[in-house]
């Protein structure tokens, strides 16, 4: 049954957009932490993406992508009221969370509006939210009014300065951890750069960290091994097993490497997708 | 009928027609194509018609062999179909993948003559003749020989997944008036028929064809529903099911779990099978957005049905060398026998007496090369087999760009872990009645790889026909 578009919102014209779409029994299930798998049409791959947000009510879910390749691309140009063939979720387990005290959320890129979800999770069973968000620029910011409707606080950094702290979310995760001993987790969602940063940066605090994979995902619900990672030094598989993991016992080295291995593939499928939107 | 046994002068075997060997190796048609109508008959005349037949016994789900195979010497292709019909819902695919020589054709008399009556190619044979509608349309001028029931809406029952075992199950209820709901995980009904066997073994045509009679029966397939996660067994009981059959497969792939396995060019012959036939990667870019791996060397790990078929589709994906790699020998090899003869035939190069000890990469950690351990068959182990050993010293370098693992699977933990109340057994298997496959949960139901771990086509549809019997009489009374 294919999910229409209720609502598109262009984020960062041209590279990254909000979808919601009706899907009812998928939202009635969803928790923080989920994901969906989508396909768009007859001739279009699967790929994951995050629970951004649900609406119970509205039996609507949102998710929020940054346009990559063919995928992402195809999916830019739908307009809201149109469909996606298939959507699948909620699917991986839900974010652990219990009342315990304060949570750092920490948001980087694309990754800001999974994070939100899981910051919205801990504010709602009644944790103390500090959310760290960054990315490169001003504009590039994503979800700042949402998350600031219900986090405790919000620290932001960007890589240029042209908004909040100049540097890195490490930078600002870092000073805070040293001066607030209450913090019993740091949830990390964004590129795996950051993710491996806020793992080495957490380290010598000892505090639990969350980070949650973006591995290449091809059914998402554990029948092929596409998406395993090495998690202290076991394989584990990401759309099963996680896809949130002990950022101490990621091997992000490899996570990044496995990346890539479509490379050439994406390149070419996405250079023929271009030549034949611009005729 | 006459009674009239046919004179014991027993032809060769006929031969199937195939596509030849080097023109299907890089094409994604059917191998085998078919018998014509004078082959069969001329096949079907080799049968004895014996009076204790060997072969129904040998036959899962008891199709009466003789009797079809009389119809098919009379030319009477419509009874034969509703002959297998009686207790196969699937014969088209079965005639194609069940490993015969183990069963039927096992069992046959004419065995022991070295030649047993090919019952699988005439089963096939029956229902590709029921497909192409010529059967039926002579008989009763319809395309379908089904009578289409009065589906009764306040009796309905929920299969989960939507292979052999559940669209066998869901076939039988359909045929006896009662509602079925599918709820399948991916966005293609059909289970391995569609993701993981390929088309030049089971066209997808035959696969949807069988499925799109069972929507004309009223059974509603809905895809992208996983159990355990979108829906729940015990919400689809609240929800007024009166029974959940659970036919969820056994599909999460096991490693080597030797070191380098995660290089980039190393896969499970799952996600190998499951980007091609599901995703159609054969089409990538133009007609399929879902890439699969190049490989010029590849290599295959496993010997079954699975490794079979990952490498001869490797092959097709435009491979230079294609090997199996094996710890035991040809002789061991659990495939049908006749995918190890056509694999041999398309140029697949069998590694027999050799274990992978470890993958090598470069330094951007892409495959290069497998090291093996050369082994040989020592004393028999507790099955009987001779247990593989390892050679000292003897271990080499086998060049390779893209290998894929096909060593078996284990039981899925999405639905289980969701299902608690489920009863599972040592291994991980949901623990069912032999005779009528009910779970630990009354009215609820399970049946073929899930309970059984990886077996076979004819095995899940025989316990989703047992499991839907028993449904039947609870409903019916
Ligand atoms: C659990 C999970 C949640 C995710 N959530 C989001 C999200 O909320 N928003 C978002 O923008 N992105 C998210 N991603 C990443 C997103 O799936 C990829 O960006 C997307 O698949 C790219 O597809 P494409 O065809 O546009 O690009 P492609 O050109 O195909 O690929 C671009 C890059 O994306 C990655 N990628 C490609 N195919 C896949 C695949 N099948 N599965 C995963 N990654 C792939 C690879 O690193 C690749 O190099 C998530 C990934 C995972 C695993
Ligand atoms: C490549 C390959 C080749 C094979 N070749 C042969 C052969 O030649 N001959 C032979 O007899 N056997 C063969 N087999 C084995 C045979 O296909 C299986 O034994 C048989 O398909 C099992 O049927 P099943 O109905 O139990 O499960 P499956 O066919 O595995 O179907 C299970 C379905 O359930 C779905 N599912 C999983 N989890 C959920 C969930 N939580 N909710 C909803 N749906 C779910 C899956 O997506 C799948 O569609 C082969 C297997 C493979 C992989
Ligand atoms: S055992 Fe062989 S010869 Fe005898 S009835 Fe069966 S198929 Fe015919
Ligand atoms: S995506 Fe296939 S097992 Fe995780």
């Amino acid at each position: 049954m294919p999910t229409r578009i209720v609502h598109k919102e262009s984020l960062i014209p041209g590279t990254t957009s909000k979808l919601v779409l009706d899907a009812p029994q998928i939202a009635s299930t969803a928790k923080p932490g989920h994901f969906v798998m989508l396909r768009i049409d007859e001739q279009g791959e699967r790929i994951p993406l995050t629970i951004a947000d649900t609406d119970k009510e509205q039996g609507t879910i949102t998710i929020v992508y940054l346009v990559m390749g063919k995928s992402t691309a195809a999916l830019e140009n739908l307009k809201q009221g149109d469909s996606i063939l298939d959507v699948c979720g909620p699917l991986g387990r839900a974010t652990h969370i219990e009342k315990q005290g304060t949570v750092i959320c920490v948001g980087g890129g694309t990754g800001i509006a999974a994070m939100h979800h899981i910051a919205k999770g801990h504010h709602r069973i009644g944790n103390r939210v500090v959310g760290i968000i960054g990315a490169r620029s001003k504009n590039l910011l994503l979800f700042e009014k949402e998350l600031s409707s219900f986090a405790d606080e919000l620290l932001i950094s960007t890589d240029d300065g042209s908004y909040g702290h100049k540097g890195f979310v490490t930078e600002l995760l870092q000073q805070r951890l040293a001066a607030d001993k209450s913090v019993f987790e740091v949830v990390a969602v964004g590129p795996v750069p950051m993710m491996a940063a806020v793992a080495k940066t957490t380290q010598p605090f000892g505090v639990k960290t969350t980070v949650s994979l973006n591995s290449i995902m091809v059914d998402g619900i554990g029948m092929c091994g596409a998406c395993r990672v090495t998690v202290g030094g076991e394989t584990k598989f990401a759309c099963v097993d996680g896809p949130e993991f002990d950022g101490q016992l990621v091997d992000f080295a490899e996570l990044r490497r496995r990346l890539g291995a479509y490379r050439s593939q994406e390149t070419l499928s996405l250079e023929q997708y271009r030549c034949q939107c611009h005729g | 009928m006459d009674n009239a046994k046919p004179k014991k002068v027993i032809a060769p075997r006929t031969e199937m027609p195939c596509q030849p060997a080097a023109v299907r190796a890089r094409n994604f048609k059917e191998v085998a194509l078919g018998y014509t109508p004078e082959m069969a008959i001329a096949e079907a005349k080799r049968c004895l018609q014996c009076k204790k037949p060997g072969c129904m016994k040998g036959c899962p789900v008891e199709i009466h062999i003789p009797e079809f195979i009389a119809a098919v010497t009379q030319g009477d292709f419509d009874a034969a179909y509703r002959i297998i019909k009686g207790t196969n819902p699937l014969p088209a695919v079965s005639g194609r993948v069940c490993p015969q020589e183990n069963q039927c054709e096992g069992k046959c008399i004419l065995l022991a003559k070295g030649q047993p009556i090919a019952i699988g190619r005439l089963e096939r044979f029956v229902a590709d003749q029921h497909i192409a509608g010529t059967a039926c349309e002579e008989v009763s001028g319809s395309s379908t020989c089904t009578m289409a029931p009065l589906c009764d809406d306040g009796n309905k029952v929920a299969c989960l997944g939507s292979g052999p075992a559940t669209l066998s199950c869901a076939g039988y209820l359909a045929a006896n008036g009662i509602k079925v709901d599918v709820f399948e995980a991916l966005h293609e009904a059909g289970g391995v028929l569609i993701y993981g066997i390929p088309a030049f073994r089971l066209p997808k045509d035959v696969v949807k064809k069988e499925i799109d009679a069972m929507r004309q029966l009223g059974v509603s397939f809905k895809t992208n529903w996983v159990g355990g996660r979108t829906v729940q067994v015990s919400s689809l009981l609240e929800q007024g099911y009166k029974a959940v059959f659970i036919g969820v497969g056994a599909g999460l792939p096991l490693f080597l779990n030797v070191p380098g396995e995660n290089l980039i060019g190393v896969f499970s012959a799952n996600e190998y099978l499951t980007r091609v036939n599901l995703g159609r990667a054969h089409s990538f870019p133009a007609g399929s957005d879902t890439p699969v791996y190049p490989g010029k060397h590849v290599t295959v790990f496993g010997a079954g049905n699975v490794a079979m078929d990952a490498a001869r589709t490797a092959m097709r994906m435009g491979a230079e060398s294609v090997h199996i790699v094996y710890r035991r020998t040809r002789a061991e090899m659990p495939a049908r026998r006749e995918e190890i003869e056509h694999a041999e035939e398309e140029g697949i190069q069998f590694e027999m007496l050799a274990a992978p000890l470890h993958f090598n990469g470069d330094a951007n950690s892409v495959l290069e090369s497998v090291t093996l351990q050369r082994m040989e068959l020592g004393e028999p182990d507790a099955s009987g087999r001779r247990r593989p050993q390892p050679v000292e010293g003897a271990v080499y370098d086998l060049p390779t760009d893209l290998a894929i693992i096909a060593l078996g699977t284990r039981s899925n933990p999405i639905l289980l872990d969701a299902t608690p109340e489920l009863d599972k057994n040592k291994r991980g298997y949901i623990v069912a009645d032999e005779e009528t496959g009910e779970t630990s949960i009354p009215n609820v139901f399970a049946g073929g790889d899930i309970v059984t771990g990886a077996a076979t086509v004819i095995l899940a549809m025989g316990a989703g026909r047992r499991a839907a019997k028993e449904i039947c009489k609870r409903i019916k009374g």
